[in-house]
């Protein structure tokens, strides 16, 4: 059932209205991303002919069907490297990559290591709710130590990944975590990310009520939300290997900004001048 | 030679994979994506070279899966683009040829067979993966699949890969085998003028009516690019003409599946080309291709010299299968038969379209395809 | 003014607290109650209404104590409620 007054939504130029409301579920931090997002592409007056959003598969990887401009769902893992094809096939296209935690750094994680250790000029929006939500709540690489998830009903016995750490230690050009409820930073870092050259990540912490929330004793999405209020600290350029995630301290801030060559830049620069040699020498 | 940035037009003594790549780039292709793997990286340090010369772009992605989500995302930005790789990369490129069937990329992938399965025999030649070429994504689907025995088709065969890739919007695969890849023989260039390019159709109505997956009456949708003010939605999931997700839906599935199909079953006749010598009048019928076609043309000639009315049916194109040509044969044939150097693959396609007509299976593995002595000794067998 | 305050700021006359237009697409709210939680003036309150989705939408308690921080229309995840700020006819005229 569609809603038309979503119409009169000031943001609602930035949404395929006809597919709204959208499948997330009450309290989801997912509609937060997609708000900051295009809170953020209203104010940087970005062209949408010009943009490209890609996801994987998860329950994020559905923001690629509610974005009005072009945009494609790929296969699960893959968003990175199919948008690699793509920002070389046509460097003019802003890339912004939405998708989940497992998504992106476990069947991914091989993609995401070289896209950043590449400096491909794509933006990486990661949706981190802990778990796989999509399949029904099963354990990811950052559910956190002990969680109980439904392929972990013991509590869960791996270490997660402390993603800013690996994206900047992969050679991510700007690298930032927030949660859903600092909803202005997060706007600012997506401006800021969108403008900037090379390999940017933001991990999102989010709430995922539903199936991590309700097994972890955090039953709603106002007590993760709580949870963040309390527990968040914010350390800019502070360390990204001790940017720690635990139920009272979730470290966040921009740990990386740094400026870097794009490969797509240094690529189309070569073929440039390999272009320009043959041409002298055919005529 | 004219100067580097030009096709390499006139005579020219090439091996397989060089010849194929110059296929390639005479076809248009301008996004190559791969990962070093024997019998097939000659292509990839070819195009290395001679990409950039053209403005095109090489690209050495982190492992196949990559490789082919890498074309995809390519051809979908309006660039031709293709992948080069053998067995076992061609397993882990599955998935994604299911991504590009589903959302009807055109691309082409290489698949140069070695010996299976798993690491197998890296150096030596094989026909193994003709049926994973048309079955190994999940879910139902067609493909088209060509089949090079020589290297002057490396190069023909590539550059009508990507016509067809573009025709139909669907991923064209070439099936050549080690030999015909690793091989040295004259190549004809054709000049630029001499060379027939087919593109993808662009659509014709503005963005607000633009459905990216309505089809024309030929079955294919027209194509619109990344960044041409389309804004279009394309996705692995069962989707309708809006290209937005349906999966609740077994009207959209049945509709979406049966076209995906369709497409090239409906123009099988226009995509299905076959070689055909002295099969007229024959009695046994030798259905060949790849490397093996080689021996097979040399023994129906010796058959014909010793009295046997033997002929030569190649496939050029495996997939579609050219069922009517193999069931016009069977049913003037006394007996087929086919070599191949596998346990058994096409040899079951030529059963089921040759009916009642006895078919013999020949088979053999390893460095060397069947001789053509081999050969004629199953022709006469069968005679 | 409270009383802790103790100078009067030169340009009291000029500067107005934004007034707000409140914007509720109550069929599109789910319900998840961030935007009642976190309004710092406590503008919002669940209704006894019941939506299209099922659930309680918020209301308005007071329209005018809302300052247009427009925390509500950044973090609610399903695009159901956004503030406009209500500019006076004669503040344009100064």
């Amino acid at each position: 059932m569609v809603v038309k007054e979503i119409l009169e939504h000031p943001l609602s130029k930035y949404l395929r209205t006809d597919m709204m409301p959208h499948i997330w579920c009450p309290g989801c931090g997912n509609g937060i991303v997609l708000n900051c997002f295009a809170h953020a592409l209203d104010e940087l007056k970005t062209d949408l002919d010009k943009l490209v959003v890609i996801s994987g598969i998860g329950c994020i990887g559905r923001t690629a069907g509610y974005t009005n401009t072009d945009s494609f769902h790929t296969t699960h893992g893959r968003s990175i490297a199919f948008a690699t094809g793509v920002k070389l096939a046509n460097p003019e296209l802003d890339i912004v990559i939405v998708s989940g935690d497992g998504d992106l750094f476990a069947i991914g994680g091989n993609h995401f290591i070289h896209a950043a250790r590449r400096n491909i000029g794509i933006k990486v929006l990661c949706v981190n709710n802990f778990n796989y939500g999509m399949t029904g709540g099963q354990l990811g690489p950052t559910t956190p130590l002990d969680a109980i998830t439904t392929t972990s009903p013991y509590g869960n016995s791996e270490h997660p990944f402390n993603l800013v750490h690996l994206a900047a230690a992969s050679g991510a050009t700007y690298v930032a975590r927030w949660t859903t409820l600092h909803v202005r930073r997060l706007t600012q870092s997506i401006k800021k990310m969108m403008q900037k050259e090379g390999f940017c990540f933001i991990e999102v912490i989010s709430p995922c009520p539903e199936v991590f929330g309700r097994r972890n004793k955090l039953r709603t999405g106002l007590d993760m939300m709580e949870m963040f209020k309390k527990a968040s600290v914010v350390e800019s350029f502070s360390d990204p290997a001790k940017a720690e995630i635990t139920s009272d301290r979730i470290v966040v801030g921009e740990f990386i900004d740094i400026e870097k060559l794009s490969y797509e830049k240094l690529f189309h620069e070569k073929i440039a001048q390999i272009n320009e040699k043959t041409m002298e020498q055919v005529s | 030679m004219s100067g580097k940035r030009s096709l390499l037009s006139g005579a020219h003594f090439l091996n397989g994979d060089v010849a194929c790549a110059e296929g390639a780039i005479a076809a248009g292709c301008r996004f190559f994506a791969g990962y070093p793997i024997t019998p097939a990286t000659e292509i990839a340090e070819h195009l290395s070279e001679r990409m950039p010369e053209f403005g095109g772009i090489y690209i050495q992605m982190e492992d196949e899966i990559a490789s082919m989500a890498a074309v995809i995302g390519a051809s979908y930005s309006g660039l031709k683009s293709m992948t080069a790789t053998s067995g076992p990369g061609f397993s882990l490129m599955q998935e994604n040829i299911g991504l590009a069937v589903m959302t009807e990329a055109p691309c082409v992938i290489v698949d140069i067979m070695r010996g299976g399965p798993s690491t197998g025999q890296p150096t030596l030649p094989g026909q193994q993966d003709v049926m994973q070429a048309k079955w190994g994504s999940h879910g139902d689907y067609e493909i088209i699949a060509l089949s090079p025995s020589s290297v002057q088709e490396m190069f023909t065969l590539t550059f009508e890969a990507f016509n067809l890739a573009e025709t139909y919007r669907v991923p064209t695969m070439l099936l050549g085998d080690e030999i015909i890849a690793h091989m040295w023989e004259k190549v004809l260039i054709p000049s630029p003028e001499n060379l027939k390019v087919v593109n993808r159709k662009k659509p014709k109505v503005a963005p607000a009516e633009y459905l990216p997956f309505k089809p024309d009456d030929d079955l294919v949708p027209s194509m619109a690019c990344f960044g041409e003010g389309y804004r279009f939605h394309a996705t692995g999931l069962t989707h309708n003409e809006h290209g937005y997700p349906q999966t609740q839906s077994s009207e959209t599935q049945y509709k979406l599946v049966r076209r995906l199909c369709e497409k090239i079953r409906k123009n099988a006749d226009r995509i299905v080309k076959v070689e055909e010598i002295m099969v007229e009048d024959a009695d046994v019928v030798v259905v060949a291709y790849g490397i093996v076609a080689r021996s097979a043309l040399s023994a129906v000639r010796k058959a014909r010299a010793e009295g046997i009315k033997a002929g030569l049916l190649r496939p050029i194109t495996i997939w579609p299968f050219p069922e009517t040509h193999v069931a016009d044969i069977a049913k003037h044939a006394k007996a087929i038969v086919v070599p191949e150097m596998n346990c058994g693959q096409l040899v079951r396609e030529v059963e089921r379209c040759a009916k009642t007509t006895p078919v013999a299976f020949l088979s053999k593995f390893g460095e060397e395809p069947h001789t053509p002595l081999e050969i004629l000794e199953e022709i006469r067998r069968n005679n | 003014m409270p009383e802790r305050i103790k100078h009067k700021p030169l340009d009291l006359e000029k500067v107005q607290v934004p007034r707000a237009e409140i914007h509720l697409i109550k069929d599109q709210c789910k319900g998840c109650g961030y935007c009642i939680n976190f309004c710092p003036k406590k503008v919002l309150e669940e209704s006894d209404e019941i939506n299209a989705r099922g659930v309680h939408p918020p209301k308005v308690v007071d329209e005018s104590k809302c300052i247009v921080c427009s925390f509500c229309t950044a973090v609610c995840p399903d695009f159901a409620i956004f503030i406009v700020e209500k500019k006076d006819k004669e503040e344009s005229k100064t």
